[in-house]
């Protein structure tokens, strides 16, 4: 499992729900998009063990 | 799939991505921001939102020019350049770039050590001024920013925080053009971040993921991840705090710009429009405008003169 921000991964065994796994890492469901392969992910959504899963902060605050 | 709480709905890709430019084209519309032939200059960063701004407008039949500014941040900055420059070629598109370091002899780290603020601020008026001074000089109409629903939303909160009334006048999504400035529109206003994140995946846009690394633990992100918390509890809860702020609140703070900005007269050593009483200009020849003090501070070695 690939986490962004900064970049490091880990591994969670699976399998896990999206809403799940984003509490276990205290994660806010609408700070990140989560990501399987190229595909965008709902946070009801079942991740087994052997998926390669992005999760990518969306969250930007720095001067615009 | 991508949810969107605060519709209480989920998307397919075509569906979220038609979602995105009709709250786009919706924002566009009820705000008049942009008239169907004129020129837009869009301030792009190599982040989601800006690019995601630059290919739906794009896309909703605008000619949108792009313009970067290198700010000077190390690999980020580098890399940031990188994002655009690929961007506007696969897309055939037009872009400027300014160089702060090149064009103007200083960066944002630089700017900030000579002047001991935090460097969102530096980077922040670099931004408006030359925005604004590169819209007015190559002849565009509009300057176009990706600011979206929770950028507004935070910094809204900011402003109510510390009850900054000329802030809150100027809080909306367009800004008309007046002397000296050129017309700013936010055509993202009514899309959260997490939808400019999902749209760039989704239309394969790719883009600067890492956050900027002068921008940690600036207020900005602390109002956000508040805004956030309330939203998961409660969700809908920034946009209604937003909108209802420009649907009803705007109005009563808009004297209070109105104000500040009758009270604007010439930088002496650039031209753009700049508070006439400002003590910190410290000039008796007449004003001088805050991004030509920082630059004077933050610069080796430069010295400005005044217009002739």
């Amino acid at each position: 499992m690939l986490l962004r921000n900064p970049r490091r991964e880990i591994d969670v065994a699976g399998p896990i729900t999206v809403h799940a796994l984003l509490a276990r890492l205290e994660l806010n469901p609408e700070s990140v998009l989560v990501i399987v392969g190229d595909e965008l992910v709902t946070r009801d959504a079942r991740l087994d063990d052997t998926a390669a899963v992005e999760i990518r902060p969306v969250i930007s605050g720095g001067a615009r | 799939m991508i949810d969107v709480r605060r519709h209480n709905a989920a998307f397919c890709r075509d569906h979220f991505l038609h979602h995105c430019e009709e709250q786009v084209r919706r924002a566009i519309a009820s705000h008049r921001m942009i008239g169907p032939d004129e020129r837009v200059l869009v301030a792009v960063s190599g982040g989601k939102d800006s690019l995601a701004l630059w290919d739906l407008l794009v896309r909703l039949g605008y000619h949108a020019d792009g313009l970067y500014l290198g700010l000077g941040i190390g690999e980020y900055s580098d890399e940031s350049g990188t994002y655009v420059r690929a961007f506007a070629s696969e897309h055939g598109l037009a872009l400027h770039e300014i160089d702060l370091g090149t064009d103007y002899g200083f960066d944002v780290p630089g700017a900030a050590a000579a002047t001991r603020r935090a460097p969102c601020g530096a980077c922040g008026l670099s931004k408006r001024h030359l925005f604004n001074r590169a819209a007015l000089d190559g002849g565009y109409d509009v300057v176009a920013t990706g600011h979206n629903l929770d950028d507004e939303a935070a910094v809204l909160l900011g402003n109510v925080l510390r009850w900054e009334t000329g802030y809150l006048g100027r809080q909306h999504p367009v800004l008309p053009a007046a002397p000296g400035f050129a017309r700013k529109v936010k055509p993202l206003v009514r899309l959260g971040e997490r939808e400019m994140a999902a749209y760039c995946v989704l239309r394969g846009i790719d883009y600067q993921v890492e956050e900027c690394p002068m921008a940690a633990g600036n207020k900005h992100l602390g109002y956000k991840e508040l805004l956030n918390g309330l939203e998961e509890k409660s969700p809908g809860s920034k946009a209604a705090f937003l909108f209802g702020f420009i649907e009803r609140g705007h109005e009563r703070f808009a004297e209070d710009a109105d104000e500040e900005r009758a009270a604007l007269g010439e930088c002496i050593v650039c031209g753009a429009p700049t508070p006439v009483y400002d003590d910190a200009s410290g000039s008796d020849a007449g004003p001088t405008c805050a991004f030509c003090r920082l630059r004077e501070r933050a610069s080796v070695p430069v010295t400005l003169q005044a217009k002739p």
